[in-house]
């Protein structure tokens, strides 16, 4: 977002330009003054389709928010008032409670090519921390966004996400000061609603604002590659538009047809059932699963036996992803390069694919029919392990250890070989 | 050799303009019908339509009263005249005061049932009943007077009460929207 | 080209992948531990419609057997045009229902008749009412059971349970006499797909219970059958009209998709084959 030589021809955009530079901004952001490695594969189309999730849970939330009513007695009528008799209301519900899971998915994969690809490293250190930020405010969005509907899942969810801020009670009464605060009363309840919804409209328009630094943050370095190496030589680059936009329009219109799919034909698939059900504080369902996107976390929770450990271990399988810059002591990049790397890359996205489907499992429940049985418990607590040694010991040993393939002198260069090649 | 390069280039030109903005108008056509949903959802829903009619039944009116019910959001009057109300009604079909001149015949599609909107035409106050000048309707905002077949005489709202549309079903129950 | 395909290819597998974990097991965690019949519903799969006849019978049966105890708190009647009735078949649909209508002189309460913009009337004036009468359990609203009694799994869709394999599965299980070692608490019943087995609600379906206004021969399953389709219309009744746009904007965005894929190839193609560097 530095200095623009974007020179307007027409004469009334060039007066508008000289008093409020935003089209040059835009030229050097997002347009042909932004010059982007020539060699970025479709992992890379997840960032601006982010953005366009985003863009999306807004607008319909906003338009959601014109006829939901944020009160115990009446949320979820309203929400299935919206859902039969505001026009086109379903398809703005359904596109906002599917759009959520797709941004996750979406931002997930984002995560996960930064980790391959080392985009994490330097230079790139804080653009990763606002990533993790925007992360974070995702996730607390998303939990407060599923407490509106105030269905059975939505209260005790919250109830047990809440819950949660008791395990800090270092002297007498302390978590439960805590927890009134949060309620604002003794149980989740019509206040609790009401801030959760206040909080969820604020957050995304937060989410924005931090989106911007993170855009801010990618256009000093400008952006990693596959190969991890830094774009040098005018080879190297090509102007983001018309290259990227062109293939980011063409990522953008394959997922919408992915995300209609869920809208119009499985749209209930990502949520429980247990929501369409309204909130009743006197039973509880014989099951509280977090929302899929929580549930690897949700693992790692339930597999330390003790209240506040287990918190902090939950929070701390997020947090340590702000010091993985530091773990990884490599001095290239791509995983490309790095064969043990991937290997463990690989086995790390398995193995918290797995902590998440434990999630969904009772402690008791066998998973493995050996030794007499292994039940979810034990298992949940040999992957938070493995989850925890990945960072800890796994990543800082083998990226000072392993021996790394050669890198090409410049991202040209791995051009010209390849198709010399093929 | 020149030639057949030009030829070539000008057919890729050709060919990459044609696919651009094929490309371009089912974008913007794609873009638009998304909009419509987005903007059509502001439109009353379909609980708000269902009370967009309302039956009344006069049966339980006496004579000489006024029943007020709301119906889309505002109050509707439904007078049940007596003879010389009706009477007095008619004789002031020409009167000079009249601000808005109009027969009691085309405001009363029977004249024993007087159906308006009880808005005030002036600044939408609800103008109180069996008050002001002709013992009618009169609004307590900015002072003006109603006869007994809703028009405006005196103040400064400049038209008559307003008339719904209404169809009686039959003796007893009238249809209002 | 082969290269680009292996991405999409794992891409695709990625965003799979990323779901299969939650979503499955999540919501396969509710299931019942008897095996329910899967019916064939006219109205699964994308291109599914309802089935009107049935929901038109489906309806008596509510009307005049369950709606005795269950409320369906959030459908008007008006909505009942989805079904297949006309305006006046609605209204006098309507009529039969009285509603309170506030107070007469001596402060008794007074009623009118319904009309097409009221919602189903609900048996029992609160919950209270509702325990005292049915033995200490609360009914459950009908307008939403269809879809709070499903669980569906997105990757192995054969574990999926539909809210009307469940009703059905509920109306048609129960047996006279608990298994041996079961013991039944006054006014439970013994039903094999409710799950814990014992149930508050007595058999509320025989043979012939209602007349089937079209003929159809009222046995047990076939009312089963129908009032859970008619659940499943109040729990989601804009399913037909959701398939009928998604259809289309499906194969619009594919279009859309094959044009932006020529498009990028396009404008990739100087720079993919590295003219610009040679």
């Amino acid at each position: 977002m530095g200095s623009s030589n974007y020179q307007p021809t027409n004469k009334a955009v060039k007066w508008f330009e000289d008093r409020l530079p935003i089209l040059g901004l835009m030229h050097s952001t997002l347009g042909a003054g932004y010059l982007a490695p020539r060699n970025l594969n479709y992992w890379w189309n997840f960032g601006s389709l982010a953005g366009f999730m985003l863009v999306v849970q807004i607008i319909t939330g906003v338009i959601l928010v014109m006829h939901y009513t944020p009160h115990v007695d009446m949320a979820f009528r309203a929400v299935e008032h919206i859902m039969r008799d505001v026009n086109y209301g379903w398809l703005i519900r359904y596109t906002h409670s599917n759009g959520a899971s797709m941004f996750f998915v979406v931002v997930y994969i984002h995560i996960l090519r930064g980790m391959y690809f080392g985009s994490y490293k330097s230079p790139r250190e804080v653009l990763w921390f606002l990533g993790l930020v925007i992360y974070l405010l995702m996730m607390a969005t998303g939990f407060m966004g599923y407490v509106l509907p105030w269905g059975q899942m939505s209260f005790w969810g919250a109830t047990v996400i809440t819950n949660l801020f008791g395990a800090f009670d270092f002297y007498e009464g302390m978590g439960e000061s805590i927890l009134h605060l949060l309620w604002g009363g003794f149980a989740v309840d019509n206040p609790t609603l009401q801030r959760f919804f206040s909080l969820h409209y604020l957050l995304p328009f937060v989410i924005v604002g931090v989106v911007i630094l993170h855009i801010w943050a990618l256009h000093l370095p400008g952006s990693n590659n596959p190969l991890g190496i830094d774009a040098k030589g005018p080879g190297d680059k090509i102007p983001f538009h018309p290259y990227y936009t062109a293939k980011d329009l063409f990522g953008l219109s394959f997922f919408i047809v992915i995300l209609a799919i869920f809208i119009f034909y499985m749209p209930n698939i990502m949520g429980h059932p247990d929501n369409y059900i309204e909130a009743n504080p006197m039973v509880t369902p014989p099951h509280i699963v977090p929302e899929w996107y929580y549930l690897p976390f949700y693992t790692i929770l339930k597999a330390v036996p003790d209240k506040l450990f287990g918190v902090i271990a939950m929070f701390a399988s997020i947090l340590i992803f702000f010091v993985l810059p530091w773990l990884d002591g490599s001095k290239i990049r791509s995983a490309k390069f790095r064969p043990t790397t991937a290997f463990f890359f690989w086995l790390f996205l398995l193995n918290t694919l797995y902590l998440g489907y434990l999630g969904t499992k009772l402690p008791d429940e066998i998973m493995i029919d050996m030794a007499g049985g292994i039940d979810a418990l034990t298992m949940g607590r040999i992957s938070s392990i493995f989850y925890f040694a990945y960072f800890i010991v796994i990543v800082p040993l083998v990226s000072r250890m392993e021996s790394t393939k050669p890198v090409p002198i410049s991202i040209a260069q791995s051009v010209l070989d390849a198709n010399k090649k093929g | 050799m020149t030639t057949k390069d030009q030829v070539e280039q000008e057919e890729g030109v050709t060919r990459r303009d044609f696919l651009y903005v094929a490309t371009g108008a089912v974008g913007a056509v794609g873009a638009a019908s998304v909009v419509w949903p987005l903007v059509d959802q502001m439109n009353p829903s379909a609980d708000v339509l269902a009370l967009a009619s309302v039956e009344v039944d006069l049966s339980a009116i006496p004579l000489g009263q006024t029943l007020k019910i709301l119906w889309r959001g505002k109050p509707i009057f439904i007078r049940h005249r007596t003879a010389a109300e009706i009477e007095a009604a008619i004789a002031d079909n020409g009167a000079i005061d009249l601000i808005d001149p109009e027969d009691d015949q085309a405001r009363a599609e029977r004249p024993e049932w007087l159906i308006m909107v009880g808005v005030c035409t002036h600044l939408g106050c609800v103008p109180l009943d069996q008050r002001g000048d002709f013992n009618a309707w009169f609004c307590p905002c900015h002072g003006s007077h109603y006869d007994i077949s809703g028009r405006i005489r005196k103040g400064p709202a400049p038209r008559n009460l307003e008339v719904p549309k209404y169809a009686f079903l039959n003796d007893t129950t009238v249809k209002i929207g | 080209m082969l290269n680009r395909l292996k991405n999409i290819g794992l891409m695709t597998l990625a965003v799979s992948a990323l779901t299969i974990g939650g979503l499955t097991a999540a919501n396969a965690a509710g299931a019942s531990a008897y095996p329910l019949k899967k019916y064939d519903w006219p109205h699964a799969g994308p291109f599914g419609m309802f089935d009107k006849p049935s929901l038109q019978r489906g309806l008596q049966v509510y009307k005049e057997v369950c709606a005795s105890c269950h409320s369906l708190d959030m459908v008007a009647f008006r909505e009942l045009k989805a079904l297949g009735y006309n305006a006046d078949e609605i209204k006098a649909f309507a009529a039969e229902y009285e509603f309170p209508n506030g107070f007469d002189d001596e402060g008794e309460e007074k009623y009118r008749k319904g009309f097409p913009q009221d919602y189903f009337p609900a048996p029992y004036a609160n919950e209270e009412e509702a325990r005292d009468a049915n033995n200490g359990a609360f009914p459950p609203d009908f307008s939403l059971l269809g879809k709070s009694r499903e669980h569906l799994s997105l990757f192995t869709p054969w574990n999926s349970i539909y809210g009307e394999d469940y009703i059905v599965g509920i109306l048609n299980t129960y047996h006279e006499d608990a298994p041996e070692g079961v013991e039944l608490a006054d006014g439970m019943s013994y039903n094999e797909a409710f799950p814990g087995n014992l149930i508050a609600m007595a058999p509320p379906l025989f043979d012939d219970i209602v007349e089937y206004a079209d003929g159809t021969p009222a046995t047990t399953e076939q009312m089963a059958k129908d009032v859970a389709t008619f659940m499943y219309w109040a729990a989601e009744p804009k399913m037909e009209v959701r398939k009928k746009m998604g259809l289309k904007v499906i194969i619009f965005m594919s279009i859309l998709t094959i044009m932006l894929y020529f498009v990028n190839r396009r404008v990739w193609r100087k720079i993919k084959k590295g003219d610009d560097l040679a």
